[in-house]
C-alpha cells in the first residue's frame, strides 16, 4: 500500500455476469475516507449492479471487495449495514399510511424503543439540518421529505460509506442544494459517499472523484473539477456528443393547441386531479411542462391523449376543432399523437411484435386496416421504416417490443408517432431511462418535427432537458399549471419554487395536519 | 443445488407447443400410478381412457359427436379468456341455447326442413347470447365479477330447464317423465355419413376453428381482444374501448355455447330432459386452456377431451371404474397445463448454492 492511506472501500477486478450480458467486467477502483466519489454512466452501464454487490444484494462472480484493507464477502444487506455501509435507493421503500417514526423503526435491524429512537432521530436531524416531523404520515410528505426519511434511516447507523442511487432525479433545485449541504457535511466528518448519477453538473459541483463506467467496463477515473461536463459525457457514451441543432431565428406560427380551463377529477384515491389547466402551443413551438413526479403529469397526458375524456368539449381545441369529448382513436385521426411515460404495457405491448405495436397507434392514420382486417404487410413495412429511420437496434419488425432495451424501445415508440406526422404531439418523459446517445436522437427528432410545423408538448421531470429543448415552459404542481414563461428569460430559482409549490413552504403544510398522530403512546 | 426460474428474453414457442402435450402425457403417467395405488390396473385404465377410443374405429363417431360441442364452446371461451374476461357460465348458456332451439321446434309444430332447422340454430345462438347479457351488463355497469355472475346464472338456467321440461314443455306421451317430446325426424340435423351418428354439428365444429383463427389473427377485433388481454393500458392508449371488449367477448362466449347447445339438442339428443346438462360448458374451459386459447388448438384439445369422455365409458365396463374417473383426468390435465404455463416465459435452471465464504470479523 505504500504511503497511501488505506482505502475505505476498494474493488478489485469485480466481474458480474447475467445471462447474455457481462454487467461488470473487471471493475477496480477505491474510495477514500471522507471522499465523495461519483459513479457515472449511462443506463445499463453497470452502476446499479456494482453497488448492489457492495451492499450485499448480489454476489460478484469474480474479483474481491476490500473494506478498510481487509477482504470481505458481503453476504446480505444486513451484513453491509453491520460493516457501516448505508444505502439510499432511488425508489423509496416506505409505508404510506404510517408515520415517519414508524417507518424508520421498521427499517432498523436492532429493536430500539420508540422514545429512544425518536430522540436519536431528532439528534441526527439537528446535526445535519434535516427538517422532518417524526409524527407526520408519510402519504402527506413531498418526495424530498420522503428521501430525507431514507437518509435519516441510513445516518442512524453511523455509516462509514453511504451509497446514494440517483438521489436528485425527483428533487427540486432547492432540495438538491439542501441535500448537497448534508452530503458535504457528512464527508467532512469522514464518511465516504458513493454517488450514482448521470447529471454531470451535479457531479462537478459535489464530487471529488468520478469513476466512469461504460458497458460494464471502467472507462476512466477522473477529477470532475478539472473535466468539463462535455468531456465526461463523451467518456460516458464513448463518442462525440451531438448537440441539438435548432434552426437559427426560428419563429413560431399561429396558435395550434389551446387548452382552456381543463378540469379532471382524480382517477383514484391517490390520484391527482387537474385544476383549470390552461396553456397554448403554437405551430412549431415546443412547450415544456416541468414538475416533480406525481403532480398530475400522468392525468394531463391521459386527458390530452383522449384516454380520459373531459366534460367540456371546448377544454381542448386543435386548430379550432373541439376535442374534449373525442376518444383516443378520434383524436389520433384529428392529428393528436401521444407518448405516455410508461413504455411497457402503456405505450407498447411487450409481448407483441414491433409490427403489431405499430398497428396499435398507427392503424387508422396510415390505413393499415381494410374491411376490418389488418394489413400485416403494411404494418411490417411501417415498423421497418421506423426501425431504420430512428436507428432502433432490433432484429426486425418481428422482434417483440419486450426484447428491446429501454432506450431502443423508446426510440421506436417516438419514431412510430413522429413518422405519422402528427399536428400535435404530447410526450411524457421522452428520455426517461434512455442513454445519452438515444436521448440526443430523440431530442433532435422532436426539434425537427417542430420545425416542420407541429405543436409539441413535452412533460418531463428533467429540468435540464426542458431548458435545452423547449421554447416555452410551465410548471405543474398538485394538478395546477403555472403561467407560461419563455425559456430564454426563465429564472431557475423561480421554476424551482414553482416545482416545490406548497410543499416548499413548511408553514403551509403544517396546517394540513395540526394534530400529529401519536400511535406509539400505547 | 437449488432451482431457479429465469425469465426468457422472448416467450418460447417450443414450450407453447410442448407443454400441452407434456400435460396430457403427465396426466396419463400420474393416472397409472394413482390407479395402481388404488388397487386397479392403472395401465389398463389409462390405455382404455386415452387410447382405446382412438384405436377402435367404431368409437370414432362417438368421439366426433362429443368433441363438437366442446370445440364450439371452447372457441367462444377462448376469445374471452384472451381478453382476461372469465366466463365460467358456458354450461348455463349452453342449456338456454338448447331450450331456445327446442322452443322453436315446439312452436313449429309438425313443420320441419331446412328453414325450421336454421331458425332453431339461430334461436340457440340468441338464447346463449341472451344469457351472457346479464354478466356483461353487471360487469360493465356495476363492476360485478363476471366469474360469479356467469357461474350463478348456470344454476338459474338449470331451474329454467327443470321448469320447462317438467311443466309446459313436458312430453304428453312421456309417461310423466320430465322431458320434452322427441324432435320430429325432419327437425333434426342432417346426418353426414349414413349409418353413423355424425351430424351437421360436427362439420360446423370443424369449420369454425378456422373462421375464429382468421378473426383472431387478422382482424382488428382479434387485435383488440389480444391487446386488452395483454396490456389494458396499452389498449386504452390505442383507442380500444375496454367495456366494449367485455361486452363482445362475453356475448361471443354465450353465442357459441348457445350454438353448441342447439346443435347437441337437434343433432345428438333430440330431446331435452333433466340430464341434458352434461358438463360440456365446464369441460370446455379445460379445452380452451389445453388449446392455448388458440382456435386450432381448441380443435385438437376438444378431440383429446372427447376421447377421455368416450374412454371413461370404455374403462367403466373393462376395469369397472366409475364414469366420473374421466373428470379426474380432465382436471389433472387443466392442473398441469396451468402449472406448466410458466415454462413459456421462464426457463428452469439448476444452480449450485452460492459459496458462503466466512465473513471476517470486520466492522464492530
Amino acid at each position: 500500500m505504500g504511503t497511501e492511506a488505506t482505502a475505505r472501500l476498494e474493488l478489485k477486478s469485480i466481474t458480474k455476469r447475467f445471462p447474455g450480458v457481462l454487467a461488470n467486467d473487471q471493475v477496480s477502483f477505491s474510495v477514500q475516507p471522507g471522499e465523495i466519489h461519483a459513479l457515472l454512466g449511462e443506463n445499463g452501464a453497470g452502476k446499479s449492479t456494482l453497488v448492489k454487490m457492495i451492499y450485499g444484494i448480489m454476489q460478484p462472480d469474480g474479483g474481491e471487495i476490500r473494506w478498510n484493507g481487509e477482504r470481505i464477502v458481503v453476504a446480505h444487506p444486513k451484513a453491509a449495514r453491520k460493516l457501516g455501509i448505508g444505502m439510499v435507493f432511488q425508489h423509496f421503500s416506505l409505508f404510506e399510511a404510517m408515520t415517519v417514526l414508524e417507518n424508520i423503526a421498521l427499517g432498523m435491524d436492532a429493536k430500539i424503543p420508540a422514545r429512544e429512537l425518536e430522540a436519536r432521530i431528532k439528534e441526527v436531524m439537528t446535526q445535519y439540518g434535516l427538517k422532518l416531523e417524526p409524527h407526520r404520515i408519510v402519504s402527506t410528505l413531498s418526495v424530498g421529505e420522503r428521501q430525507r426519511i431514507e437518509i435519516v434511516r441510513a445516518l442512524l447507523l453511523n455509516p462509514k460509506l453511504l451509497i446514494m442511487d440517483e438521489p436528485t432525479s425527483v428533487l427540486t433545485p432547492q432540495e438538491v442544494e439542501q441535500l448537497f449541504v448534508v452530503l458535504r457535511q457528512l464527508a467532512s466528518e469522514g464518511c465516504s459517499i458513493l454517488y450514482i448519477s448521470h447529471k454531470l453538473h451535479e457531479i462537478k459541483a459535489l464530487c471529488h472523484t468520478a469513476t466512469i463506467l461504460r458497458g460494464g467496463k471502467l472507462v476512466d477515473t477522473c477529477n470532475p473539477s478539472v473535466e468539463t461536463s462535455r468531456s465526461m459525457a463523451e467518456k460516458m457514451i464513448g463518442g462525440n456528443l451531438k448537440t441539438i441543432e435548432k434552426a437559427e431565428g426560428r419563429t413560431v406560427g399561429r396558435e395550434k393547441l389551446i387548452v382552456n380551463r381543463l378540469n379532471m377529477p382524480a382517477r383514484s384515491h391517490f390520484g391527482v386531479s387537474l385544476k383549470d389547466i390552461t396553456f397554448t402551443v403554437r405551430e412549431g413551438e415546443i412547450f415544456g411542462i416541468a414538475g416533480v413526479a406525481g403532480n398530475g403529469q400522468n392525468a394531463l397526458l391521459l386527458a390530452l391523449s383522449g384516454e380520459t375524456l373531459t366534460d367540456d368539449p371546448g377544454a381542448i381545441t386543435v386548430d379550432g376543432a373541439q376535442l374534449g369529448r373525442l376518444t383516443a382513436k378520434q383524436r389520433r385521426l384529428a392529428g393528436v399523437s401521444s407518448v405516455p411515460e410508461e413504455r411497457n404495457g402503456h405505450a407498447a405491448v411487450p409481448e407483441f411484435t414491433l409490427a403489431d405495436n405499430s398497428v396499435l397507434t398507427a392503424r387508422d392514420r396510415l390505413g393499415m386496416v381494410k374491411g376490418g382486417l389488418i394489413d400485416h404487410k403494411a404494418a411490417r413495412t411501417y415498423a421497418g421504416e421506423v426501425i431504420s429511420t430512428f436507428a432502433v437496434k432490433a432484429l426486425g419488425p418481428g422482434s417483440t417490443a419486450g426484447s428491446l432495451s429501454g432506450g431502443n424501445l423508446q426510440k421506436y415508440i417516438m419514431g412510430r408517432e413522429i413518422m405519422q406526422n402528427p399536428a400535435v404531439l404530447v410526450v411524457s418523459q421522452p428520455t426517461w431511462g434512455v442513454d445519452a446517445g438515444a436521448a440526443a436522437a430523440i431530442h433532435q427528432a422532436l426539434v425537427d418535427l417542430a420545425a416542420a410545423g407541429s405543436a409539441i408538448v413535452v412533460i418531463s421531470q428533467d429540468l435540464d432537458e426542458l431548458l435545452s429543448l423547449c421554447d416555452t415552459l410551465a410548471v405543474i404542481n398538485e394538478g395546477r399549471l403555472s403561467p407560461s414563461m419563455k425559456v430564454a428569460d426563465a429564472d431557475i430559482e423561480e421554476i424551482g419554487l414553482l416545482m416545490g409549490g406548497v410543499h416548499g413552504d413548511p408553514a403551509a403544510t403544517a396546517n394540513l395536519h395540526p394534530e400529529p398522530v401519536h400511535a406509539h403512546q400505547a | 443445488m437449488r432451482i431457479k426460474l429465469e425469465k426468457r428474453p422472448e416467450p418460447s414457442t417450443l414450450m407453447a407447443f410442448a407443454t400441452p402435450i407434456a400435460s396430457v402425457l403427465l396426466t396419463m403417467a400420474i393416472g397409472v400410478v394413482v390407479f395402481d395405488a388404488l388397487g386397479i390396473k392403472g395401465e389398463k385404465a389409462v390405455i382404455d381412457i386415452f387410447l382405446t377410443p382412438l384405436l377402435s374405429s367404431y368409437k370414432w363417431q362417438d368421439v366426433a359427436v362429443k368433441a363438437a360441442p366442446l370445440i364450439i364452446i371452447a372457441l367462444g371461451l377462448s376469445v374471452g379468456n384472451r381478453a382476461q374476461v372469465w366466463n365460467i357460465g358456458a354450461e348455463g348458456q349452453y342449456v338456454i341455447g338448447a331450450l331456445a332451439a327446442a322452443g322453436v321446434g315446439i312452436a313449429a309444430g309438425g313443420a320441419g326442413g331446412g328453414i325450421i332447422i336454421t331458425l332453431m340454430i339461430l334461436a340457440g345462438i340468441l338464447g346463449g347470447t341472451f344469457w351472457a347479457v346479464f354478466p356483461a351488463f353487471l360487469k360493465t355497469r356495476l363492476n360485478v365479477n363476471e366469474i360469479l355472475t356467469s357461474l350463478m346464472l348456470t344454476y338459474v338456467a338449470l331451474q329454467v330447464l327443470g321448469y320447462l321440461v317438467g311443466g309446459p314443455w313436458k312430453d304428453p306421451n312421456g309417461r310423466n317423465f320430465p322431458a320434452t317430446a322427441p324432435l320430429h325426424a325432419d327437425q333434426t340435423l342432417p346426418i353426414l355419413f349414413p349409418g353413423t351418428t355424425v351430424h351437421l354439428g360436427v362439420a360446423i365444429a370443424l369449420v369454425l376453428p378456422f373462421v375464429f383463427w382468421l378473426i383472431m389473427s387478422r382482424s382488428v377485433f382479434g387485435f383488440q381482444i389480444r391487446v386488452v388481454g395483454s396490456a389494458p393500458d396499452a389498449a386504452r392508449h390505442g383507442g380500444f374501448d375496454a367495456k366494449q371488449t367485455i361486452w363482445l367477448s362475453l356475448l361471443i362466449g354465450g353465442a357459441m355455447a348457445g350454438l353448441a347447445g342447439a346443435l347437441e339438442f337437434a343433432g345428438a339428443l333430440k330431446a331435452i330432459n333433466l340430464g341434458f346438462p352434461s358438463g360440456y360448458g365446464f369441460t370446455a374451459i379445460i379445452v380452451s386452456f389445453l388449446g392455448r386459447l388458440n382456435p386450432i388448438g381448441c380443435l385438437i384439445a376438444g378431440i383429446v377431451l372427447a376421447v377421455t369422455y368416450v374412454g371413461g365409458q370404455v374403462a367403466q365396463t373393462t376395469v369397472h371404474i366409475p364414469n366420473s374417473t374421466a373428470g379426474i383426468f380432465q382436471a389433472m390435465m387443466l392442473f398441469f397445463i396451468l402449472a406448466s404455463d410458466i415454462l413459456i416465459r421462464y426457463r428452469v435452471r439448476f444452480v449450485g448454492s452460492p459459496k458462503l465464504a466466512p465473513m471476517p470479523a470486520a466492522g464492530e
